[in-house]
């Protein structure tokens, strides 16, 4: 798999490269929670050395190599997520991320068409582009962008999914529960399936479309209903990016979650200017999961940590 | 009070859920490509032993619940409620009918029996996995017929009834598995 996945990039001339799994700062979103380890050596007064977290992604070093002109360049690297475990889930796990310089989001989802046709080894496989907005109207009959969150608590009582009279969420979180318990199982059948244009609260790190800032111009990819990639058309707005960190960050304060500095040689790189870029990053060990049609992510682990 | 968060779930895990004990029977994390995640939780209910699926939000904390499995032993039944005793402390307790349920078919007294305690108090009772009972009634079966190829129903001498091979006679002792309610083997005299 990897082989192929290679020889696809080295063909259309993206370059392979490496940014460093230790940083001293971490993703600030509230969803995902960092490993932390030490380093002894940094000179530090701290008598346990300086704390660095494990990358959960590889993007914002990523996109530093964007602004300092490298052209489309992709990676392949382990990322590490603490608390994540379970069938589709392992704290480790393998990601190719890449980048695309100048394309659309549209012409990038082509590009990974391409790509898991190749990988899959299914030349025919067609692929469907389905807008998240039109998904959740189509198959669950409600708008995800007006719905209260009782109506879409409401949404998945009728949809069969159990126990969740108790659950207090916000609207994201219902939408949360509602696309991967609901939708997510019918995604991706005999065919690819990018879900684009999210919500803005949903953004992550994708930017709002030019002249309708009520869609984020993010994209995920489905296969054998399972979630494989997500990509953005990327947010280049430095002003933007740090007001969406610092929300981040208070959203983490007020849930008592650890606060991770905020990445600021990346905000600087944003500051001297990024290309205008299409990125995504996939899931390799699902993407194998999809080649050997494995059930379990332990299925393609050669050690899962339980036993590591 | 001791509580659990959800990255503590596992199954066998013993949870408070609207007042009544839980033990978890199956936990799958699941997470949307970005954004929340969950636990849903198959979880059964110790006192009435239903099974129903809970949905979490990854990160939520539940109550622990108070519960111990430990052997206790039977002692006697008073024509109200079943006694038991702690083997090491001596301590008594009782179980009513709700809370032995099936288990009083298959003990008698001195049965060393899985007993699940809940703030203390017996709340579901497992008879020993398997019992030796003697046979109080059943038909007389054919001479010769020691095939066990057929079989009849045999009152034991707890009233409990099993089906039987043919060969097997009123008075005899016979082994039974309390899980599927089934006949084993006839046991030798001790």
């Amino acid at each position: 798999m990897l082989q192929r996945l290679r020889d696809f990039f080295a063909e259309r001339e993206v370059l392979e490269v490496e940014t460093p799994l230790l940083s001293a700062s971490a993703t600030t979103d509230p969803a995902i929670e960092s490993l932390r380890t030490r380093w002894s050596g940094s000179g530090t007064d701290a008598p346990s050395g300086q704390g660095l977290y494990l990358h959960s992604s590889p993007e914002l070093p990523m996109k530093r190599l964007l602004a300092a002109g490298s052209g489309p360049i992709y990676q392949v690297c382990k990322v590490f997520r603490d608390g994540e475990r379970g069938r589709r889930h392992h704290l480790e796990f393998s990601l190719l991320e890449w980048y695309r310089p100048g394309w659309s989001l549209s012409a990038l989802i082509d590009e990974v068409a391409d790509l898991l046709r190749v990988i899959l080894d299914r030349p025919g496989l067609e692929r469907e582009v389905l807008s998240y907005r039109q998904l959740f109207r189509d198959r669950l009959d409600v708008d995800p962008w007006g719905a209260t969150p009782a109506a879409l608590k409401a949404v998945a009582r009728a949809s069969g999914l159990e126990g969740c009279d108790h659950l207090e969420l916000d609207r994201d979180g219902w939408l949360d529960l509602l696309m991967s318990q609901c939708l997510e199982p019918g995604l991706g059948r005999g065919c690819m399936t990018f879900v684009r244009d999210y919500p803005p609260s949903q953004a992550a790190l994708a930017r709002l479309r030019e002249g309708d800032p009520s869609v984020a111009e993010r994209v995920e990819l489905y296969l054998e209903g399972m979630e494989l990639a997500n990509g953005f058309d990327e947010l280049t707005d430095a002003q933007e990016q740090r007001a969406r960190f610092e929300a981040d960050q208070r959203v983490r304060r007020a849930a008592g979650q650890p606060v991770p500095p905020i990445d600021e040689a990346f905000l600087a790189a944003l500051e001297v200017g990024m290309p205008a870029s299409a990125g995504i990053a996939l899931g390799l060990d699902r993407l194998l999961m999809c080649v050997l049609g494995a059930e379990q992510i332990d299925a393609v682990l050669a050690f899962p940590v339980e036993r590591a | 009070m001791a509580s659990y968060k959800t990255n503590e779930f596992k199954g066998g895990l013993k949870i408070m859920l609207d007042g009544d004990p839980y033990t978890i029977v199956e936990n799958e994390f699941v997470k949307p490509g970005k954004g929340q995640a969950f636990n849903r939780v198959k979880v059964r209910n110790l006192k009435t032993g239903r099974v129903v699926e809970r949905t979490f939000k990854s990160g939520d904390s539940v109550e622990a619940a108070d519960v111990l499995e430990t052997d206790l032993q039977y002692l006697y039944y008073d024509g109200e409620v079943w006694h038991f005793m702690d083997p090491s402390s001596f301590e008594q307790l009782t179980a009513d009918e709700a809370v032995i349920g099936e288990a009083s078919k298959w003990i008698k007294e001195q049965d060393l029996c899985s007993v699940t305690l809940y703030n203390g108090q017996p709340i579901s009772v497992d008879p020993p996995s398997f019992v030796v009972l003697e046979i109080t009634e059943t038909d007389p079966g054919l001479k010769g017929d020691t095939s066990g190829g057929g079989g009849k129903p045999a009152t034991l001498e707890t009233g409990a009834v099993v089906n039987v091979p043919l060969f097997v006679q009123t008075g005899e002792m016979i082994k039974v598995d309390t899980r599927t309610g089934s006949y084993v083997s006839r046991a030798k005299e001790e």
